[in-house]
């Protein structure tokens, strides 16, 4: 937006109910959003800076940190890979059954994590119908880390299909071409060709997934076991523990440095869109 | 001849390849999920799972839960026409922040949530105080952590985006010019939006009703925090989880029996979700 259409704009709002909206969206995002929030900083500012620093040294939460960042890290690059494929296969290929598919990459949205959480603890359990399987070949899911990306993964996977679908269809295969004319083998298109204009979206999905996961509760306590000793606790799960022993200090110190990594998180994914948009509008 | 030939196999190699990735990840990642829990929940006898969804616990929990949705889905639809409406249509100072600030219960952990409406409405809260003082003042037994609005509070919460997030882009593409037209002939600000901006918005906005939906059935992790009462303040999550941690045999069945309310509910959703984007797309061959 220019300037002097900015400054023609404030000179006259010609559609009315500025004001109104304001008001209504002010209000509203400060008494559910903004308020709640500011109390969790106001409790965490009344900590003392080395308190501070001792309970979040303590060994389970600095490894339930560990556990959290580093699984979800996992997850969202395997998310990655997959979601680019079935994104692939679902724009450019046509073969029967793939408007079902298609809709199933949104039940991680649908399905209540806590449904998600208990289905796939039983599945990959030493009864299930995964777990029993896996078991013969002597790998062990449920209540370890490998259970954790496990359910990570389902929780991320659509945000990195969603991501790049979009950006696929636009894509209309001229560069492709290109390409092949000047004779470049499949492989060396795909990486440098499809692949940079994929980048952004790829990026943002995998943001989205990341963030999504560091802060997963629901859909992990089930299949991840909680064991302090097996450093299978994850970052959520912590706080709610401290919360159950009224040890609130741990919590909102806990919670506080859980908001500014996914406000970065945020702000690198804000950024990574901006960036995109720039270019399609340069296009 | 014989290179494109070549070139033309491998290219249906890849093809089968990469389809066969993609079945057999959503089919074992996503379908057999849903389908064990339909199955875990018949484990015991139908007449079992008939009982295992009428208890008193569940009777109560659904009822929680389709409180806190429906609010949650008014809430929302409210503010996220009213948001829309402003970062659309009009250009003002801190426009970006606005919707950043919009946009953070996407990207929080709801234990967080939880742990925010405790700090401001539970003992240690500060507005603890002002709630005791009107209890005292006015003789009422007003509660919200560990009661019915601290759960409403948190699912409005955790859902608070969803709406103005899907019509946002649509109103964007959209532009302001008819709007502006119809001003400057002298139309009123809600026969505007009823007239113009409604019908455009339309699709996106039932979409963001049912993510909305769909997120608010589902809420855990926030209300977990703010909710101790079974039978009382439970919603249909946090009674799955009771009933999946007593851990006997017959009450994990219970567990996935209750959860299959929860995935119909989901398998609803996501037809629904799938015959709007299939109808707007016929609207707008561009799509979204």
């Amino acid at each position: 937006m220019s300037a002097k259409y900015r400054k023609k704009a404030k000179k006259a709002r010609v559609i009315p109910g500025y004001h109104l909206t304001l008001g209504v969206v002010i209000t509203m995002l400060s008494l559910i959003v903004l308020i709640p929030l500011a109390s969790v900083l106001v409790y965490s500012l009344k900590i003392s800076p080395s308190e501070f620093i001792k309970l979040l040294c303590r060994e389970n939460v600095r490894n339930a940190f560990a556990t959290s960042i580093g699984c979800a890290f996992i997850a969202a690059v395997i998310n990655i890979f997959f979601g680019l494929i079935i994104a692939w296969t679902l724009v450019k290929y046509d073969f029967p059954g793939k408007r079902i598919l298609d809709g199933f990459i949104e039940l991680p949205f649908a399905l209540p994590t806590a449904v998600a959480g208990i289905t796939l603890s039983k599945l990959y359990s030493e009864t299930g119908f995964f777990g029993s399987q896996l078991a013969k070949l002597g790998i062990k899911v449920a209540y370890t880390k490998v259970g954790l990306v496990i359910a990570l993964i389902f929780v991320g996977i659509p945000f990195v299909v969603r991501a790049v679908q979009p950006v696929l269809e636009k894509t209309d295969g001229q560069y492709e071409e290109a390409a092949f004319m000047l004779g470049a083998s499949p492989g060396k298109t795909f990486l440098s060709v499809i692949l940079p204009e994929l980048r952004p979206a790829l990026l943002t999905g995998f943001g989205l997934a990341f963030a999504r996961g560091i802060g997963e509760y629901g859909s992990v306590i089930y299949i991840s076991g909680n064991s302090a000793k097996e450093h299978t606790q994850v970052i959520s799960y912590v706080i709610m523990q401290k919360l159950s022993y009224v040890d609130y200090a741990s919590a909102t110190a806990i919670a506080l440095v859980m908001l500014i990594i996914s406000f970065l998180l945020l702000l690198f994914v804000n950024i990574v869109q901006a960036k995109q948009s720039a270019r399609t509008n340069l296009l | 001849m014989n290179e494109i030939e070549k070139l033309e196999k491998s290219k249906k190699r890849v093809k089968y390849l990469l389809i066969t990735v993609t079945v057999l990840f959503i089919v074992l990642m996503l379908v057999v999920p849903l389908i064990s829990v339909i199955s875990n929940s018949l484990a015991e006898c139908f007449s079992f799972y008939i009982k295992s969804i009428t208890t008193e616990y569940v009777k109560s929990a659904l009822l929680v839960t389709l409180l806190a949705t429906v609010v949650a889905v008014i809430v929302n639809t409210i503010f996220g026409i009213c948001a829309a409406w402003l970062l659309t249509k009009f250009s003002f100072k801190g426009k970006h922040i606005l919707a950043t600030l919009i946009d953070i219960p996407f990207s929080i952990s709801p234990v967080i949530v939880g742990l925010s409406y405790l700090m401001t409405f539970g003992r240690l809260g500060w507005f603890y105080p002002v709630i005791r003082a009107i209890n005292m003042h006015f003789g009422t037994d007003i509660r919200i952590a560990f009661a019915i609005p601290g759960v409403v509070l948190a699912t409005v919460f955790v859902t608070f985006p969803f709406v103005s997030r899907e019509i946002i882009p649509v109103l964007n593409v959209q532009g302001k010019d008819e709007e502006e037209a119809a001003a400057l002939m002298g139309a009123k600000g809600f026969t505007i939006f009823r007239k113009i901006t409604l019908p455009h918005m339309k699709w996106g906005l039932i979409y963001g009703i049912i993510l909305c939906t769909a997120r608010a059935l589902g809420e855990f992790g926030a209300v977990n925090a703010l909710s101790k009462t079974r039978g009382e303040t439970f919603t249909l999550p946090l009674e799955i989880d009771a009933l999946y941690m007593s851990g006997t045999r017959t009450s994990i069945t219970s567990a996935f029996a209750v959860s299959s309310i929860l995935v119909i509910l989901a398998i609803i959703i996501l037809f629904a979700r799938n015959i709007i984007e299939h109808s707007s797309r016929l609207k707008e061959p561009k799509g979204r």
